[in-house]
């Protein structure tokens, strides 16, 4: 075993060489923004929006990087390179909310600052966790989505996914919360496309015949949105009925130009990015402390208020229209 | 190609004589130079590679498929292959979950991933040996069957909550900077290596890869021998699923996805002849060296994945290709 002696040998050399390594001087703070897999147009959108804050801090630098696929053992080697590179915060958008705890639990003892976004992790693997919404604020976007169109008021139906998602359910909770703000606004129906484009589709369609008046249709399911826009259109009922909930750009925008949409709504990337360096950069600083009612600076995206889960939720998801459809269709 | 047709410069039986011996050195020092050489750049680029605590982490990037390397190795060097390892983890750490329920404590945990790895070869065996399939198909097959009842078994949830001992072994250390991972890598490397270069049973390895009929008839038990590798390498996966799991500290069905091919560049990258009958486990033992440098050393330049895995493949074809090209310009001088 001849390689290992030298292996030893090296070791030593490598402990000799420490002193002369171990002190560089760092002037920036440097924030690694851990993404999902790289080559993936919503975490690129999320990068720049990252480096927008860091230009505006102007003392600190972003590391964007991630792994090729979506595994947690490929995130787990990025995390122990940025631990050796001894970089001050990790923000991570997670493939396995589980697996990646003990790397970023090591992180946090070598004092790094360790937050995720987008996509969490376990609460014992980080310090805090930034949601692009709340489902609060999803419900009364969606809604206030169709009134904006709808200055006479009149009747709305929602398209949803299946009748057990949880996430489209609480959404849909959160709408019927604030209807009264809405009182000359209708909901007639809720129906299920089961998040399948071809029964979204006839869903949408049996919709427009049970309410010949209908004035919108809310989906808050990117497969339901994209479906309906395009019941509406084959229908000729492009100007009547408006589709809207959230979708994303790349799917949405032949619906936007073809006005079978005007305008629907999802998280902005850039924002999220923006305001996860924002958020990195003032724990690693120790301008503030992420603890349950901690209120922290986003930049120009305002304050995140953690909750008991140390969660906070960025803003009310971006509306996308004609006027801003182009700049983002190309990006996810 | 007819000139690399009569030439046979991969062959590189591990006991030799005269002139192919230097071609044998030359391999593994060839790879051990690229090490070095690896070594050497890493520490000029980056100002945080040569620590020792940062040069153990580095291990973990090749410890666990290392280790499913070596049984690999021998597999192949048989003339055989066995894809379905990657599955074989997953299965192996979806049982380790399931059972925690019973609370029957590390010993329990690890004799059960045992229990399934061997299993799972046993599986494989036999399809290939009794009913003689070509083991690339039977452990395609098998790669998603074993995966597959994990999803079953788990869908979108994760198993939780495993004792400290099983943790111990995948993240722990034995003393110093040395982990435990690391310690069983250099274990299973002596073993191994004694079993292929030191044994009969190794002997036969190497006769069934570079001829099975000629093997049948000097008296080698030809099925035996194949069967018994692919218990070895179910088991060799299950000691990485008990490793991966502890270090994860969960299991779900998506674990170690696509390790399979990572695995079997690794024993390329070493030397071993994907045509079975010639390889080594020095070779694998530097090749994982090689390719755990270069992934930690790339990542903390922060160089994107892809080209990591490019640098990889550039990599794989330049160890294998160099020897061919000066065993081609040889033959051209002397003509």
């Amino acid at each position: 075993m001849k390689l290992f002696t030298k292996l030893a040998a090296g070791l030593t050399l490598a402990g000799a060489l420490m002193g002369g390594t171990a002190a560089i001087a760092q002037d920036n703070v440097r924030i690694a923004l851990v993404a999902k897999s790289l080559g993936n147009g919503f975490f690129e959108a999320a990068a720049r929006g990252a480096e927008e804050a860091a230009e505006e801090l102007g003392n600190a630098e972003i590391i964007y990087t991630g792994p090729t696929s979506t595994t947690a053992e490929g995130q787990i080697e990025v995390i122990n390179s940025l631990i050796a590179q001894q970089v001050d915060a990790i923000a991570i958008s997670a493939n396995d909310p589980d697996a990646v705890v003990p790397a970023l639990q090591r992180a946090m003892q070598r004092g790094i600052t360790v937050i995720s976004w987008d996509s969490g992790v376990a609460p014992e693997g980080r310090e805090m966790h930034l949601a692009p919404s709340s489902n609060e604020l999803i419900g009364q976007t969606i809604i206030k989505l169709a009134a904006d169109h709808m200055p006479e008021g009149g009747q709305v139906a929602v398209l949803s996914a299946t009748s057990t998602s949880t996430n489209q359910n609480a959404w849909i909770e959160e709408m019927n919360a604030v209807m009264d703000q809405y009182p000359d606004i209708e909901v007639v129906a809720t129906v299920y496309g089961d998040d399948l484009a071809d029964k979204s589709y006839r869903e949408a369609q049996g919709l427009m015949q049970s309410y010949p008046d209908l004035d919108a249709i809310i989906a808050p399911t990117s497969v339901g949105i994209v479906a309906a826009a395009q019941a509406v259109q084959d229908a000729g009922k492009v100007g009547e009925v408006n589709v809207t909930g959230l979708g994303l750009p790349s799917e949405m925008a032949g619906a936007i130009e073809s006005g079978a949409s005007e305008s629907f709504a999802i998280w902005n990337p850039v924002d999220l990015g923006y305001a996860t360096a924002m958020l990195a950069y003032n724990l690693a600083t120790d301008e503030a402390t992420a603890e349950p009612g901690a209120e922290i600076g986003m930049g120009r995206m305002g304050t995140a208020t953690l909750d008991d889960d140390n969660t906070a939720a960025m803003s009310e998801p971006f509306t996308y229209d004609a006027s801003n459809i182009d700049e983002y269709k190309d990006i996810f | 190609m007819s000139l690399a047709e009569g030439t046979k410069p991969r062959h590189v039986p591990d006991r030799l004589t005269g002139r192919s011996q230097r071609v044998l050195r030359s391999w593994e020092l060839l790879l051990f130079a690229v090490a070095v050489g690896i070594f050497v750049a890493n520490s000029l680029a980056s100002p945080y590679f040569l620590n020792p605590w940062n040069l153990s982490d580095a291990t973990f990037n090749f410890t666990e498929r290392a280790m499913i390397g070596f049984a690999m190795a021998l597999l192949i060097i048989s003339g055989e292959i066995d894809l379905s390892v990657a599955g074989i983890i997953a299965l192996a750490s979806t049982a380790m979950g399931w059972a925690l329920q019973f609370d029957v404590g590390t010993a329990g945990l690890i004799a059960i991933a045992l229990a399934v790895g061997l299993a799972c070869g046993a599986f494989n065996g036999a399809l290939v040996t009794r009913f003689g399939l070509p083991s690339i198909v039977v452990t395609i097959g098998t790669m998603s069957l074993f995966r597959g009842i994990s999803y079953i078994i788990l869908g979108d949830q994760a198993f939780n909550g495993y004792p400290e001992g099983i943790a111990f072994l995948g993240r722990g250390y034995a003393f110093w900077v040395v982990s435990v991972q690391l310690v069983l890598f250099a274990v299973f490397a002596v073993v191994f290596g004694v079993l292929l270069h030191k044994t009969n049973f190794g002997r036969q390895i190497y006769t069934i890869g570079n001829n099975p009929t000629a093997a049948r008839f000097s008296g080698v038990r030809v099925e035996r021998v194949k069967f018994i590798l692919f218990l070895l390498t179910g088991v060799m996966a299950a000691v990485a699923a008990i490793c991966l799991t502890g270090r994860l500290g969960s299991t779900r069905p998506s674990i170690a996805y696509a390790w399979e091919l990572e695995v079997v560049t690794m024993v390329v990258l070493g030397g071993v002849s994907i045509l079975g009958g010639a390889g080594s486990i020095l070779g694998v033992v530097i090749a994982a060296l090689v390719m755990g440098l270069v992934t930690f050393g790339l990542g903390l330049l922060n160089v994107p994945g892809i080209v990591m895995s490019i640098f990889i493949g550039a990599l794989l074809i330049g160890v294998i290709a160099i020897p061919r090209l000066i065993a081609l310009v040889r033959l051209r001088r002397r003509a």
